[in-house]
């Protein structure tokens, strides 16, 4: 079965780098099942700044090689069991951040430097697990003065849910200024909406700062409660029933399984 | 109103110490999946309301109602590097003597069982927060270690480290501690009711500093806990529902073992 949704999903190569938003700034979940359903495989996935459900799906799917992020987790349904299980079995490259790095590196991309220089860090077994963070003595001051580089981040895709989008391919995020970094710093930029508008978003003064220029958007396709068991801001809650249902099922390989291909039963019907 | 006439329970008198840690701040962070932390700055934000004093900025993450960001997550780590955040919370898996916290996991890294979820901004609002309060409601040996298996962020840093920041306070289900930033280490401000030094040595994986005859930390005083029952809890209820619920139910509760 072929939807607007993998026509996106399709776009997504094996072997490359996603980028993904935090759980309450428009998860493409809608997407993400369709990723699963292609087997799109050797996945990098950078989490801004942190992961949950979607990055735990994709993992237990054995689609992801590694992953750069703050954290993953399920939030109040607990730990991300697929995540702790790949871990514990070693079967992800794991490049652990803290959320500023992220979005440091992101904002490198976005200006089109190498690297962001940042606070923190230093004496943190962080570091000293990022061969790619440099430390170096402060050029502009006259007193030693250690600081982090952060390499710039290039994701090849930026995937996210938003409310809408109009007939120019402009994206409204609202206040979600991280999807705006995403999309900046991405290669390509893959949007699922709620619903296409057929009045510019740039029109409205109002709509206008929260919108994401379509000169950052490479597709986009409708996909109604995309985001859902997340949230969507101002258009639906979290299901948190789902996700502790997910929680649960993902304990085990075989819950898991079930689980994934319930859903795939249901895509299908 | 008779179940405002029910004693502190032992949550509210953690909420309210928190309240009483965010004295003179002007601006306070609440991170995800914090209850207490945000209650606690809830109740110091309505506090300040009702003397009339300058208000209190709060922003809890992931609430709509109370998080006035609108630059997305990348804004509070800047307002925070701007020095416009005066206090923020932690918590940890593990935390040791020298107030380094670990989020990430037990045993060797990269393979860690069990895994947490990870560091999330600890690698640098530690750093350039004046105020970090350590906040772990646990207080057990597993959690109270010598040495962390991993440093998501340190306690202390170097002389020439840029670090307006770090440990204040550290806050658990059994007592109040202080951070002593020229020794590296916890000093005991206070045990909670019903706990005992003995018990709270015992619980400690490591030592820390204290009076022989410690402070008991004190409970609010009835203005204080019915604004927590009242306001704060219906404010709380947007941001953490299932919580709230479950602190009314422990009230009710308190409330009939009080009257019987």
């Amino acid at each position: 079965m072929s939807t607007d949704v993998h026509r996106l999903a399709a776009q997504i190569a094996s072997g490359s780098t996603v980028a993904v938003p935090v759980d309450y700034a428009g998860v493409a979940m809608a997407m993400t099942r369709a990723l699963i359903e292609i087997g799109t495989s050797e996945l990098t996935l950078i989490c801004v700044p942190t992961g949950g459900m979607q990055a735990d799906m994709l993992i237990g799917a054995g689609q992801v090689r590694a992953v750069e992020t703050s954290a993953v987790s399920l939030g109040e349904a607990g730990g991300a069991p697929r995540f702790n299980a790949a871990v514990r079995e070693g079967s992800i490259a794991l490049r652990d951040a803290t959320c500023p790095a992220i979005h440091a590196g992101l904002m490198a991309a976005q200006k089109g430097v190498p690297f962001m220089p940042m606070r923190g860090l230093i004496g943190s077994d962080l570091l000293r697990n990022r061969p790619d963070w440099t430390v170096i003595d402060n050029p502009t001051s006259e007193t030693p003065d250690p600081i982090v580089l952060i390499p710039a981040i290039h994701p090849d895709t930026a995937i996210f849910h938003a409310p809408m989008a109009d007939r120019e391919g402009n994206v409204w995020i609202g206040r979600r200024r991280e999807l705006a970094s995403m999309a900046y710093a991405a290669r390509q930029t893959l949007v699922t909406v709620e619903r296409i508008v057929d009045k510019r978003l740039l029109d409205d003064e109002t709509l206008a700062a929260g919108t994401l220029p379509g000169l950052y958007v490479t597709d986009i396709a409708i996909a109604e409660k995309g985001a859902w068991p997340y949230g969507l801001w101002g258009e639906y809650p979290t299901d948190q029933e789902e996700i502790a249902r997910y929680a649960k099922a993902a304990r085990s390989d075989d819950g898991f399984a079930d689980y994934i291909g319930a859903n795939k039963a249901e895509v299908m019907a | 109103m008779s179940h405002d006439m029910s004693p502190a329970t032992p949550r509210e008198i953690l909420i309210c110490t928190v309240a009483g840690l965010l004295d003179g701040c002007r601006c306070v962070a609440v991170g995800a999946a914090s209850p207490v932390p945000a209650a606690g700055a809830m109740l110091a934000r309505a506090l300040r309301d009702t003397a009339g004093e300058p208000p209190l900025r709060i922003s809890v993450l992931g609430s709509e109602a109370h998080n006035f960001f609108t630059n997305g997550s990348a804004e509070l780590f800047d307002a925070a590097g701007q020095g416009r955040i005066d206090a923020f919370f932690l918590g940890g898996g593990q935390i040791d003597r020298h107030g380094n916290i670990n989020l990430v996991g037990v045993g060797d890294y990269p393979r860690s069982a069990p895994r947490w979820p990870g560091s999330f901004g600890s690698g640098y609002l530690y750093y350039v927060v004046p105020r970090v309060i350590l906040y772990r409601e646990e207080h057990s040996p597993r959690v109270f270690v010598e040495k962390v298996d991993f440093i998501s962020t340190p306690g202390t840093s170097e002389p020439d480290v840029y670090r307006p920041g770090g440990p204040y306070a550290l806050l658990t289900g059994k007592a109040l501690f202080d951070f002593d930033k020229d020794k590296r280490g916890f000093r005991l401000a206070s045990l909670h009711p019903d706990h005992t030094l003995e018990e709270v040595t015992a619980a400690t994986g490591f030592a820390f500093d204290h009076d022989p005859d410690p402070a008991t930390t004190p409970g609010p005083d009835a203005a204080t806990l019915h604004l927590l029952r009242t306001r704060v809890m219906d404010e709380l209820s947007e941001t953490y529902p299932a919580f709230a619920a479950e602190l009314r139910a422990r009230i009710q509760t308190t409330d009939r073992k009080a009257t019987a």
